[in-house]
């Protein structure tokens, strides 16, 4: 068996550049095939005869494959790993192939040679840009149940996989003096000038090896040797350098501000097994001094009547296929042009032994020496004709020819058409930098204009002709010193067509495509027009012309050209679409990246945390921390759990991690003034040795945040806040000490996660921390409620508040955050027979309601001052200035109607309101009714053996007594309205 | 991702360091509760949001912890100048590097660009 029929029949012997002995099976739609390593998809397929690879979006026409490169809107495919390492919509022109590959087509059922979707080809007078814009107007209710599931169902291409993503993502940072994009001949020239000088360089290609044009272009000499192996050779020397990063099969996807631009460089997707510790894919995220775009040129279609047919495709890329992998895109191969390049495809096919039956050419005098080239091969030219159609369905079979100028009709057959209608520079990069494109009306190509960062292309997407030229002005945009190097050869970026060729003009009613993925023909585009859209923006949002994941690379400018021909307006007049990132489609997994699952936000735990989890406790997120909850015993429910805790810690006493509230060190000689700008309490007066709870407002006079503020010296205050305001209240105070009262000499430190705190609430509480304290008298005289004492428990350094959430006698023990579980530990064993009992944030939340204590962000909301929440006491009466005084002021704020913070009694005591709950005056008025507050806290009491709430009311302190109703979907709940204190009102158990 | 200069650290450090903190030179009054309504309600509402140039206030939250002021243009992103945030506000005609006078530019004379002062500083 030959080496041909190994990896395919249309392999040619001793063509392209893959090794013979290298084969790799895999298998499309079932079927296995072997290819040669180094293939793509598209390559493979078409060294095994196949053209047919999928189904188009509207009309489900047989599609093929129409580029080699990163361009292609139509050879899109599934490509399939494993269940959870699936991907659709892959292009069958970039994807490599390996061992085990499973390929499908997409788009189409029940296979791709018979799809019921096909007619909706034969409906298509039926199916005009924009029909659904127009066509599913009625009935109205339709839309939702109808109309939009079904277009849903039929539209897109590929199957989304239905598992999560188990491959890997990496992301690295890198800087660099020059970053170069494209590394075919002007990419490499410019790389090589610029390392030459020493500069760090990057030089990065999509494509799996540098040479950009090289690879394909067989006439070419480069200082005296082949293109491709001055490629290779030049990225050799490249890679012995060590100031230069050598990147293939990485796509400069964005190009952002600043000279920052990302990258995807593509690891495991060409490997058989990748080893399980490999990244995917891995984010480049570059900023770079200065940027060198080499991204060359893309060749356009013809735009003719059934010009999608398979096996009608690029000259480029059949030359890509021959003189890259050695495969012959058919045996009897037709052409098609508006330019020269399609000759050096048809020179290179027939000298490999293809058939080239005719060249058809749009031009009436094509003269140039490759066309003459082409005649003394025997190959016959047609100048001045075009191609009227192509016959075939599944397979191109012929071509139709006539003169352009008219006359008769001949049919040639043919097994591939190849086609160029010339080259479009690719200034998306350029474009994406924010330059600003100029219109080249000579050429009829948009270059790159005015530049808007430090940027400069080379080459063909800078328009550049000629090989020599080209290097010359890569290697001067290097900078480096050597010269230029000497060469011949190479393609003409200019001259050919833009816009539908004869025959398929406006005259006509043929499909002649301009967007294949889209499925737009010249005809949509000019019925754009005729409906009215004047701009290319809402032609191209209109017919969809230039969308999906080619994003119009092949179809954007003959799109350009059919809109500005029916509008009879120049081409510049009519616009661009905007160029956006990414050039091609980037994978969420790249983006994403590291970011999943624990990586996704930190987890921030408590130094007692371990303690916790020990004892079965149930942790609830509070911002990034993990609190415990609550401890279940064997057999409790959370509510079972809940309430022995509660009761506990009011009859014996309760132990409580309050490591996660925030702290703040404010020190300094004004340590006392600045407080009382930044709280609305008085501070200047406060003992050293005593605690204040403190009230923080912004300037519009709201609840920011409360805590505790102790003095520990004239000039030191350890301050607490809530634990989801410790950063935001750190940026407050930051701010203002910085731009406002920059005057104050104090310096503030965040301690949060320098303490833990162990609260100790309850009767027994002294009696459980005594004997483990010293230097410290805690009798209740010597250390009364609200004060601080600085002294040593368990041999610790603390910092020991006598204070109370509960509304029980406690203390609120701080050691070093190491020293926190060894610490409670002993508490714990030391209270442990006296009835000590950890208990959890929900407890907490209960026993402070119990005491109708506030907790900031619940029973407040940013519209809420100290005297709706009942907190006027905490106000500094004789005070001239702080934050949030003047707001307090505000004539709104002041007048009457407010909401106030009150308790409510359910009337029947089993019931527990729900938070959020709305309250009624009247609970008979109709629908929608006047809502005068909400529940802000509900809880079961066991403490007080019955519901108790709080909750915002419209001059909630005027309606003790009243009853409100709060209404619910199973009836109206009867309230009455209380005090916020359901516990101990007098508050004589605080000084026990 | 911008890179924007710390006037503090004197260097130029990635946007992922900073925090945009609104608009600056915003004047809290010396006597704020004498402040009439209208005053407070300038200070502490109207802001100008400016398409083209604006003075704003960021802080260098991961990187030295200062507050300082810049001007930025907020059509192109760029930034024309940063300093501290007890130092004037730059003269920004002296800034404003212009670009070679052309036929096609769209953009408005940047006199029209430059914010307005505000009403608590007049």
């Amino acid at each position: 068996m030959s080496t041909a029929t190994h990896s395919g029949s249309n392999r040619i012997a001793g063509a392209g550049r893959l090794t013979p002995a290298k084969t790799v099976r895999f298998t499309f739609d079932g079927q296995n095939l072997t290819g040669l390593e180094g293939d793509t998809v598209a390559s493979a397929l078409l060294a095994n005869g196949i053209h047919l690879v999928g189904r188009s979006f509207k009309y489900h026409r047989p599609r093929g494959i129409l580029s080699a490169g990163s361009e292609e809107p139509n050879a899109l495919v599934d490509i399939e790993r494993d269940k959870s390492r699936k991907q659709p919509n892959v292009r069958a022109t970039v994807q490599e192939i390996y061992d085990g590959l499973k390929v499908k087509s997409q788009n189409r059922w029940p296979s791709l040679t018979f799809d019921v979707g096909a007619v909706n080809d034969m409906f298509s007078p039926m199916l005009p840009a924009g029909f659904y814009y127009k066509t599913f107007m009625w009935p109205k209710f339709a839309w939702k149940t109808i109309y939009e599931p079904k277009i849903r169902a039929a539209a897109g291409l590929g199957v989304v996989p239905g598992e999560a993503d188990t491959d890997r993502y990496s992301n690295r940072f890198a800087h660099c003096d020059v970053l170069v994009v494209g590394a075919g001949v002007a990419g490499l020239a410019a790389a090589l000038s610029a390392a030459s000088t020493g500069a760090r360089v990057i030089l990065c290609d999509e494509q799996p090896e540098a040479g950009g044009a090289l690879r394909y272009e067989s006439d070419v000499v480069i200082d005296g040797v082949a293109g491709h192996e001055w490629a290779a050779a030049t990225v050799a020397k490249l890679q012995a350098m060590d100031n230069i990063t050598v990147l293939t099969r990485t796509t400069a996807f964005g190009y952002y501000a600043q000279n920052f631009v990302g990258l995807v460089e593509r690891l495991s997707d060409h490997l058989s097994t990748p080893a399980a510790e490999m990244p995917r894919e891995r984010l480049w995220q570059i900023r770079a001094k200065k940027v060198v775009l080499a991204t060359g040129a893309i060749e356009r279609h013809m735009v003719f009547a059934n010009n999608d047919r398979p096996g009608v495709m690029l000259a480029s890329a059949a030359r890509m296929f021959l003189n890259q992998y050695g495969v012959a895109v058919g045996r009897k191969v037709g052409v098609y042009t508006a330019n020269d390049s399609a000759y050096a495809a048809a020179i290179d096919l027939k000298r490999a032994g293809i058939g080239i039956p005719v060249i058809v050419d749009t031009r009436d005098n094509p003269n140039s020496q490759i066309v003459e080239e082409a005649r003394s091969l025997g190959i016959e030219v047609l100048a001045g004709h075009a191609v009227y159609s192509a016959g075939g369905k599944r397979r191109v079979s012929s071509m139709s020819i006539k003169p352009v100028r008219g006359g008769n009709e001949r049919k040639v057959a043919v097994d591939a058409l190849i086609m160029s209608a010339g080259w479009t520079p690719s200034v998306h990069l350029f474009s994406q930098s924010r330059g600003k494109v100029a219109w080249d009306a000579a050429n009829e190509r948009f270059l790159p204009g005015t530049y808007a960062q430090d940027c400069v292309s080379v080459g063909a997407c800078n328009g550049t002709d000629g090989l020599q030229a080209t290097l010359d002005e890569a290697f001067a945009a290097g900078g480096g010193k050597a010269g230029s190097v000497p060469a011949t050869g190479g393609a003409n970026w200019t001259g050919g067509m833009i816009g539908s060729a004869p025959g398929a003009g406006a005259d006509t009613t043929v499909k002649a495509f301009v967007d294949f993925q889209n499925d737009v023909t010249a005809k949509d585009v000019r019925l754009a027009v005729r409906e009215g859209m004047h701009s290319i923006e809402h032609v191209k949002r209109f017919t969809t012309n230039g969308m999906a994941t080619d994003q119009g690379k092949t179809s954007n400018l003959h799109g350009l050209a059919i809109a500005a021909e029916a509008l009879n307006r120049p081409i510049p007049a009519v616009g661009l679409t905007t160029f956006r990132a990414p050039f091609t489609p980037v994978t969420f997994g790249a983006i994403v990246n590291h970011a999943r699952h624990d990586l996704f936000d930190p987890t921030r735990r408590t130094p007692m945390h371990t303690w916790h989890a020990a004892q079965g406790a149930e942790f609830e997120d509070v911002g990034q921390w993990k609190r415990a909850w609550y401890y279940p015993q064997a057999g409790e429910d959370m509510h079972a759990a809940v309430n022995r805790e509660c009761v506990a810690v009011r009859n014996h006493a309760g132990i409580f991690d309050a490591s996660t509230l925030g702290k703040i060190e404010v020190v300094g000689p004004d340590a006392a003034k600045f407080l009382e700008l930044l709280y609305t309490n008085p501070w200047e007066k406060l003992g050293v040795g005593r605690l204040r709870y403190g009230i923080m407002l912004r300037e519009d006079g709201f609840i920011y945040d409360d805590g505790v503020v102790g003095r520990l010296a004239e000039d030191r205050f350890h301050v607490t806040t809530t634990t989801g305001g410790a950063p935001r209240v750190m940026n407050h105070m930051e701010d203002y000490l910085q731009t406002e009262f920059p005057h104050l000499n104090v310096w503030l430190t965040s301690t949060t996660e320098q303490w833990a705190v162990i609260a100790v609430q309850g009767p027994k509480a002294r009696e459980i921390i005594a004997p483990l304290v010293e230097g410290i008298d805690i009798s209740n005289e010597a250390m009364p409620h609200m004060s601080v004492r600085e002294g040593k428990i368990c041999g610790v350094p603390t910092r020991l508040f006598r204070m109370s959430f509960t509304g029980e006698a406690g203390y609120e023990i701080n050691v070093p955050a190491d020293y926190g579980q060894a610490v409670w530990e002993a508490v714990y064993d030391r209270g442990k027979p006296l009835g000590l009992t950890p208990y959890g944030t929900e407890a907490m939340h209960i026993l402070r309601a119990e005491k109708g204590y506030i907790i900031v962000g619940q029973d407040t909301d940013g519209t809420v001052t100290p005297q709706d929440a009942g907190l006027t006491w905490a106000i500094g009466k004789n005070k001239t200035d702080y934050v949030g005084i003047r707001g307090l002021l505000r004539r709104d704020l002041v007048a009457d109607g407010r909401k106030q913070l009150v308790g409510l009694k359910t009337v029947d005591p089993t019931v527990v309101l729900e938070e959020g709950a709305q309250i009624v005056a009247n609970p008979n008025q109709p629908v929608p009714m006047t809502m005068i507050g909400h529940v802000t806290s509900s809880y079961w009491s066991e403490n007080c053996g019955r519901s108790i709430a709080l909750a915002l009311v419209v001059d909630g302190t005027k309606r003790l007594g009243e009853t409100l109703y709060v209404p619910m979907p199973n009836g109206v709940i009867e309230v009455e309205v209380t005090g916020t204190v359901f516990f101990d009102e007098k508050g004589e158990r605080l000084n026990g | 991702m911008l890179l924007i200069k710390c006037p503090y650290c004197e260097e130029e450090r990635p946007e992922l360091e900073f925090r945009n903190a609104g608009e600056a030179h915003l004047v809290r009054a010396a006597s704020i509760v004498e402040q009439s309504d209208d005053d407070f309600a300038a200070f502490l509402y109207f802001r100008q949001n400016p398409k083209g140039l604006q003075f704003e206030r960021w802080r260098h939250i991961h990187g030295c912890g200062r507050f300082f002021n810049a001007v930025r243009d907020s059509v192109s992103d760029k930034f024309l100048t940063v300093y501290k945030a007890d130092e004037p506000r730059p003269n920004v005609e002296q800034l404003i590097v212009r670009p070679a006078a052309s036929a096609e530019s769209t953009e408005e004379p940047d006199a029209k660009r430059a914010p307005r002062a505000k009403k608590a500083e007049v």
